[in-house]
């Protein structure tokens, strides 16, 4: 069951860019591409837990600002010959509002520190 | 008994259901009502008929005759007031009222009008019909038009006009025109294109108030403040589905009025067709579906089984000169692909995005001669897999030769300089391999092209390759990165000759692979940019590495480090207590001189950046550029001030070069120092370029280097005074700008071009270096932080916090 609530504003997150969302769970990192999909990762690289919500967005892919990793966005795994996977929610815009499901973020295991 | 039908709107739709209805012999006595006083005519036409292409008489689909003949009652230029559903009636506004035994709504859409200030002026139009057509054809050559909305409609209405001699700017609240339908790389084609006829296109522009003068229209105001002069204004942002009359009649609306699959409206004696209804969610505003939607509502009406589909979209342009197609999904997504063709030359561009083996969408750009096939790849979902090598050449390509890496180059013009350090055109090489030069080496001793620097050889050797063909093999060089084949050299010299001054324009103009592009050919984009057209393209946030986009040095644990400047490394007691303070109430761990002789406050939280660069701006510190590729500290001694052995004044020089260099960007980080004499205190000699004051004036060297390589700089000049020495230093500043690789300190890139080479431009184009240096530096010269304190704090909090919601 989904239990999509209303995050905030498309245009908040820039283009090619991204913002992290606080959960009782550790941070979780929204981003928008450039044509206006949205993803919700875990906010952490699975090198060295990079802020990924700080990386340069390229096609469905980010690159970690620390270690230039690329993950990708759709699927949360490392691309070419890193390996790790990053946990990925269930995001979508819907007339130019991003949600995210609650059931998702609440049902996922501790990945960070709680707040 | 034969049944009275009564159709409210003669449209697109409405017009084929009646055309069915009467070619099976439907058993109904047809009244067909229409608010424009005349009947069916071909709206999606009226482009044609702007540009002069096409009369109206020549897009009429159903005249006068054609009523008559078919026994259809018109009602012409009159609206319906009233639908009385118990009774079954209609009430016209001429009083009339007519009984109804089927009732079919066709009232279309109304253009969205945005409701800004003066949008009621006399001379502020839709384009929707034929009198606002009309209004539009009334303009000629000495008249202004604004069009605002660069969609599907609003560029056909420009382009009518301006094929008539009309003076048209277009106003798009989008980075690219028609970003429904086209990805930036066709967008871009199709701006150069209604340029290329003379239209002003404004992208990523906000109209905000629109002037009047005695009630009629003058000109536009945009958010900027720019005044767009205009005899006519057009919106055409949009249209709404008409659905006041089916609402008033206490029919199911939503978006527009819901029907099913028969086209049956919530009462079962009432249908609806075209541009007014809703169903499954979805509106229409292209005249496939609606055909389909008149071609079901007939069958209806005639009692037979039939359903509305929808079905995959596809969209032409209708301006001549512009060939222009897309059609179905063409996002990035899941497992999808992309195969991207580009030919810049023709101003050819083709993208098919594939999911599975099937092709689910496709961009097609300057030739859409094949567009039928294609989309007839999206509808049938055919599998691919066997054809895929060569399906982007289209059907008559299959098994044909692969495409042509090098029709950039070929694309140069003659004049096209392509070695810069001798003058050397592609026209001189073409015609020296005419005279028998076959490779590298005659090239170089017969024209001297790539015999300095070299950083031309790849793009003399292509130039080789396109004019000598098989006979020449082009040695494999490294490309920029994955997403291009070209080099770092042959882009920049791309940006400079074909005058690119926006990133798709560069991903377009030398084929890039990759929709938009990766981390590490974006920043040097960006660089190369704003180093080339300062004024014309704006620097891209989306495109720094994370440092430079919020301006402080990300750490291990992703918190930031803040460095405020220290103009020549000189402080106060005043701002030493603002830092102190600073790092008391932020809570900072660590507090760190460094060996530029800064301050670095290390262990910053993110949040917390607008908020501590507010209290050290406040204190009168700026942004020390810790982070950047660009001009970070000048390093001084004492000098004369304080020092026995001091020669000159090496505290304040260092100052007025750090206040005059800040903000410049560089390819990568630029470290000075200035010593006030040979004893060299402030270690001038391993910095990027570094000053040494001697009794007789200033030493000035460059490419030193104290990190992975350690160097020592090498003398490019001494000069007397310090005007002088700053008048250099902004010079050759500049020529590194705008010649080296991204990411290459100025010791690689003076390995590459040499010193004779640096010592020659900067003695003959020092004044040249410097205006650019300084036109550059009237944008780029600021305090990025004061920036982002006063407009976009709110971008360094959490986009939300869920953290006080339980967590169950």
């Amino acid at each position: 069951m989904t239990d999509w609530i209303d995050i905030a504003a498309l245009d908040d997150v820039p283009a090619r860019g991204a913002r992290m969302v606080k959960t009782a769970l550790g941070c979780v990192a929204v981003f928008r591409t450039a044509d206006d999909q949205v993803f919700a990762l875990d906010n952490a690289c699975p090198h060295k837990a990079g802020p990924l919500a700080e990386g340069i967005v390229h096609g469905t892919s980010v690159t970690c600002p620390l270690h230039n990793w690329v993950i990708s966005l759709e699927t949360g795994e490392a691309q070419g010959a890193d390996e790790g996977r990053v946990a990925t929610y269930p995001a979508r815009v819907d007339g130019g509002r991003i949600l995210l499901d609650r059931t998702f973020l609440q049902a996922r295991p501790t990945s960070g520190a709680a707040a | 008994m034969t049944q009275h039908l009564i159709v409210i709107g003669a449209g697109m739709a409405t017009g084929r259901m009646l055309e069915t209805l009467v070619e099976n012999g439907a058993d109904y006595d047809i009244t067909l009502i229409n608010g424009e006083p005349r009947g069916n005519y071909n709206r999606i036409m009226l482009s044609p008929v702007l540009s002069g292409e096409k009369t109206y008489a020549e897009i009429v689909t159903h005249d006068d005759a054609w009523y008559a003949d078919n026994s259809v009652t018109t009602r012409f230029g009159c609206f319906v007031e009233a639908v009385d559903r118990a009774a079954k009636t209609v009430t016209l506004t001429t009083g009339e009222v007519l009984g109804y035994d089927k009732l079919v709504f066709g009232t279309g859409s109304n253009p969205f009008m945005i409701p800004l200030p003066g949008h009621d002026l006399d001379g502020v139009i839709a384009y929707r019909d034929l009198e606002d057509t009309e209004k539009m054809m009334g303009l000629g050559p000495d008249h202004k038009c604004v069009v605002i909305g660069g969609g599907l409609l609003g560029l056909e209405a420009a382009a009518g006009m301006a094929a008539r001699g009309v003076d048209v700017t277009v106003v798009h609240i989008m980075g690219h025109l028609m970003e429904r339908q086209l990805d930036e790389a066709a967008g871009y084609l199709l701006r150069k294109a209604l340029v290329d006829k003379g239209i002003t296109v404004k992208c990523a522009a906000n109209s905000k108030e629109i002037l009047g003068e005695d009630g009629h229209v003058r000109a536009l105001l945009l958010d900027d403040g720019t005044e767009l002069p205009c005899d006519l204004l057009v919106m055409a942002v949009g249209i709404r589905p008409n659905v006041k009359l089916a609402q008033d009649a206490g029919l199911a609306v939503g978006k527009g009025i819901h029907v099913d699959d028969q086209m049956l409206t919530s009462d079962a004696d009432v249908l609806a067709v075209g541009e007014c209804v809703e169903h499954d969610g979805a509106i229409f505003g292209l005249v496939a579906p609606l055909y389909d939607q008149a071609k079901v509502a007939a069958k209806t009406l005639m009692g037979q089984t039939d359903a509305f589909v929808q079905k995959e979209l596809s969209t032409k342009l209708k301006v001549t000169g512009c060939d222009l197609f897309s059609a179905g999904d063409f996002a990035d997504g899941d497992g999808r692909e992309d195969i991207v063709f580009r030919d810049p030359a023709r101003g050819v561009y083709r993208r098919l995005v594939l999911q599975n083996n099937v092709v689910i969408g496709a961009v097609m750009y300057g030739d859409t001669a094949d567009s039928n096939w294609f989309f007839g790849l999206i509808r049938d979902k055919t599998d691919i897999a066997d054809m895929r090598d060569t399906l982007i050449f289209g059907p008559a390509y299959q098994g044909g030769t692969p495409l042509d890496p090098l029709a950039a180059v070929a694309a140069l013009p003659r004049d096209a300089e392509i070695c810069g350090c001798n003058g050397i055109c592609k026209g001189q090489i073409e015609d020296a391999i005419a005279a028998g030069a076959s490779d590298l080496g005659a090239i170089k001793a017969t024209t001297k092209a790539s015999a300095s620097c070299g950083t031309c050889t790849g793009l003399v050797e292509q130039v080789l390759a396109v004019t000598l063909g098989d006979d020449f093999v082009v040695p494999a060089a490294a490309s920029m990165c994955g997403c291009t084949d070209m080099t770092h050299e042959d882009v920049r010299r791309m940006i400079k000759s074909r005058r690119l001054t926006s990133m798709p324009a560069v991903w377009q103009e030398c084929g890039w692979k990759t929709p938009d592009g990766c981390h590490s050919c974006r920043p040097a984009l960006n660089f190369y940019l704003l180093a080339d057209w300062p004024l014309e393209y704006q620097d891209d946030p989306q495109s720094r590495f994370i440092n430079e986009r919020k301006h402080a040095n990300i750490q291990k644990d992703g918190t930031y480090s803040v460095v405020p400047r220290m103009w020549g490394g000189i402080t106060t007691p005043k701002e030493l207590r603002a830092i102190a303070d600073a790092a008391d109430k932020y809570m900072v761990p660590t507090v760190k001189v460094t060996g530029g002789q800064r301050i670095d406050l290390l262990g910053v939280r993110g949040e917390d950046l607008p908020a501590i660069w507010k209290d050290l701006n406040d204190a009168g510190m700026v942004s020390g550029y810790a982070y950047s590729k660009g001009l970070r500290t000048v390093k001084t001694c004492v000098g004369t001030d304080h020092c026995r052995f001091g020669t000159q004044d090496s505290t304040g020089l260092g100052i007025k070069l750090e206040q005059t260099l800040h903000g410049a960007w560089t390819p990568h980080k630029l470290k000075l120092a200035v010593s006030g004499c040979p004893r060299n205190c402030a270690e001038a000699t391993c910095k990027d370029i570094g000053v040494v004051c001697v009794d007789s004036g200033y030493q000035i060297s460059i490419g030193g280097a104290a990190g992975m390589d350690v160097k020592e700089t090498e003398l490019l000049c001494q000069v007397a005074t310090e005007d002088d020495a700053i008048l250099v230093i902004k010079a050759v500043t500049q020529l590194y700008r705008e010649n080296a690789k991204y990411l290459d300190r100025i010791y690689k890139w003076m390995a590459k071009v040499g010193l004779d080479w640096i010592k020659e431009r900067v003695e003959a184009d020092r004044d040249a270096l410097v205006e650019r240096f300084e036109l550059s530096q009237t944008i780029y010269r600021h305090d990025p932080w004061a920036d982002h304190v006063a407009k976009q704090t709110e971008r360094y909090q959490p986009l939300a916090n869920l953290s006080l919601e339980a967590a169950e």
